[in-house]
């Protein structure tokens, strides 16, 4: 098929789409029946896009996914079994609404929390993988992702297992204040506890990784793998171009930059991130 | 005599003041023979983050530092006290140093943030504080901490990782500056002093969460009304904390430090 045909069968497809599903339909509405491109802004069915990993067909747009969908995609059939679901964040400010916000986020995403974790296989090979789940009040980590996040590295260190970690962030839980900050300190130590183990951690940071996560536990990968055009940074673009008072470059802090400049050592695209990540767990596996 | 309490607002207004002692004053006062050493071996030397080796109390220490200037001029060349990767990566150089020749390192915490910059980014802002974070907390020697003006975000947490982390009484620790949350909460940065009394980042509050170990009690209304007074009551807690923590072990240090902050979930305050 050429481009042109391509081009041909999306313009039909749009039109298709605006008669009979009714374009225009907001895009964060829960039951989406079609789906617009944020980047080429190509229309889509939905199932056209599940199909494909919710990746765009027309310009490899990776979309968000939510923490299970991570999972599905990443382990063997069957083979997840979550632990810790039960740990939820609590009010320890009390701050004006945040019982809410939880509320709301948990209605929404359908998790109690922003990171969920568990052991699986990845094609055939044990470990423990978690996902923060940008869907939860953007993925933030205050003391209870945290203490997730903890509990998921401490079961690889005592299981002898690879850990896999998917990061969607947009930082630190502001309700938590201070609490959250302190989060990072309690991430990073369990992880280079784990790292002096000899265990195996595989960061994989997907749009968007900021703030206190990559600033932490995200950045203290063995391997660290992207996916691409995922926005990954310390401070936010808005907050920069206030800062330096211009606007930022196309593509900065985008994977493709950070690989550039060395932070990363591999961008995997989604359809091959399974079998990347079952690879590098073999290529690690300890001899003798 | 009652003092009368300060909002959270009016302390962050004592903890930004030109005049309030800053870490030069604390490392002039409390140090002799300071010897600065600079650059982080990869790329440069950070101005924001002043380190060396000095004697304190006749024992060889490491100093770390935010260094924030008392004017424009001075703020212009320390990035008003907002350090880049190089800060970070200096010091983590200064601290295996520490490690290697077994003195303590001695952090004072005073900084807005670290800097949001196009060469910051570029450089691995994210990267150099996860590393300096990870390396602080298995660092085998003892580690101090102290806040003594405005401690934000990351780029103040990374010199955060010890096993006594003391506070001044009008400090603040912050997990970003009061504009910078309201801005992100509530799209309105005018709503500072709001934000800044909700996220609660004053030193008696961090003491109850148990965050922080120890308030450092200022003079008068303030640690600019008298820097020597306040400086000395620093030096003081700074010492005791420093000879309990040297009689331990390495093993029993990093254990402990593990520990404390493996139960930081706001729920465990004193």
């Amino acid at each position: 098929m050429d481009t042109f045909e391509i081009k041909r069968r999306k313009i039909e497809l749009m039109k298709y789409l605006r008669k009979n599903l009714g374009l225009g339909q907001r895009s964060d509405e829960p039951s989406r029946v079609i789906e617009k491109c944020p980047s080429c802004r190509t229309v889509f069915s939905h199932k056209e896009l599940e199909d494909n990993l919710m990746v765009c067909p027309s310009c490899g747009y990776h979309f968000k996914l939510g923490a299970y969908e991570r999972i599905d995609l990443v382990s063997d059939e069957g083979s997840f079994h979550e632990i810790g679901e039960g740990v939820m964040s609590t009010d320890v400010l009390d701050f004006p609404e945040y019982r809410h916000t939880l509320k709301e986020a948990k209605q929404q995403s359908g998790l109690n929390e922003a990171y969920v974790f568990g052991t699986c296989r990845v094609n055939a090979r044990s470990a423990v993988i978690g996902v923060l789940d940008s869907s939860f009040i953007m993925g933030s980590m205050g003391a209870a992702a945290g203490a997730k996040i903890c509990l998921s590295i401490e079961t690889a260190r005592r299981k002898k297992l690879p850990l896999i970690i998917f990061s969607a962030s947009g930082g630190a839980r502001m309700q938590e204040g201070t609490v959250s900050l302190m989060q990072m300190a309690r991430t990073s130590a369990a992880m280079k506890r784990f790292d002096k183990s000899g265990g195996l951690f595989i960061s994989c940071l997907t749009n968007p990784t900021t703030g206190g996560v990559l600033a932490s536990f995200a950045s203290l990968g063995d391997i660290i793998i992207a996916e691409p055009g995922a926005l990954i940074g310390f401070a936010g673009p808005r907050v920069i171009e206030q800062t330096i008072g211009e606007k930022l470059p196309e593509g900065f802090q985008r994977s493709e930059y950070l690989l550039e400049h060395g932070f990363l050592d591999m961008i995997v695209e989604r359809s091959m991130m399974k079998d990347t990540i079952s690879k590098l767990i073999s290529l690690n596996e300890r001899r003798g | 005599m009652k003092v009368p309490q300060l909002s959270a607002y009016e302390k962050l207004g004592l903890a930004r003041r030109n005049d309030r002692p800053r870490t030069m004053d604390y490392i002039d006062q409390m140090f002799s023979d300071f010897v600065e050493l600079k650059g982080d071996r990869c790329y440069g030397d950070d101005p924001a983050v002043v380190g060396g080796i000095a004697l304190y109390r006749g024992l060889p220490v490491t100093v770390l530092g935010h260094r924030k200037g008392r004017n424009v001029e001075e703020n212009v060349r320390f990035n008003f006290g907002m350090p880049h990767p190089e800060g970070y990566r200096k010091s983590q150089r200064l601290a295996k140093q520490a490690e290697k020749f077994g003195r303590p390192v001695i952090c004072f915490i005073d900084t807005p943030g670290a800097y949001p910059g196009k060469g910051a980014e570029a450089r691995g802002q994210g990267q150099a504080i996860a590393d300096n974070i990870a390396l602080f907390s298995d660092l085998g020697v003892p580690v101090v901490s102290i806040v003594i003006g405005e401690g934000g975000s990351g780029g103040a947490l990374a010199f955060g990782l010890a096993d006594t982390v003391l506070m001044m009484e009008n400090a603040v620790y912050e997990i970003l500056s009061p504009e910078g949350f309201a801005s992100i909460l509530w799209r309105d940065s005018s709503l500072a002093s709001r934000a800044c009394r909700l996220m609660k980042p004053t030193a008696q509050d961090l003491l109850e969460l148990g965050i922080i170990d120890e308030i450092v009690k200022e003079p008068g209304e303030g640690a600019h009304t008298d820097p020597r007074a306040a400086i000395k009551n620093a030096d003081r807690a700074i010492s005791r904390h420093l000879s309990r923590l040297m009689k331990e072990s390495r093993e029993k240090l990093v254990e402990n430090r593990f520990r404390k902050f493996k139960m930081m979930d706001g729920r465990r305050g004193k």
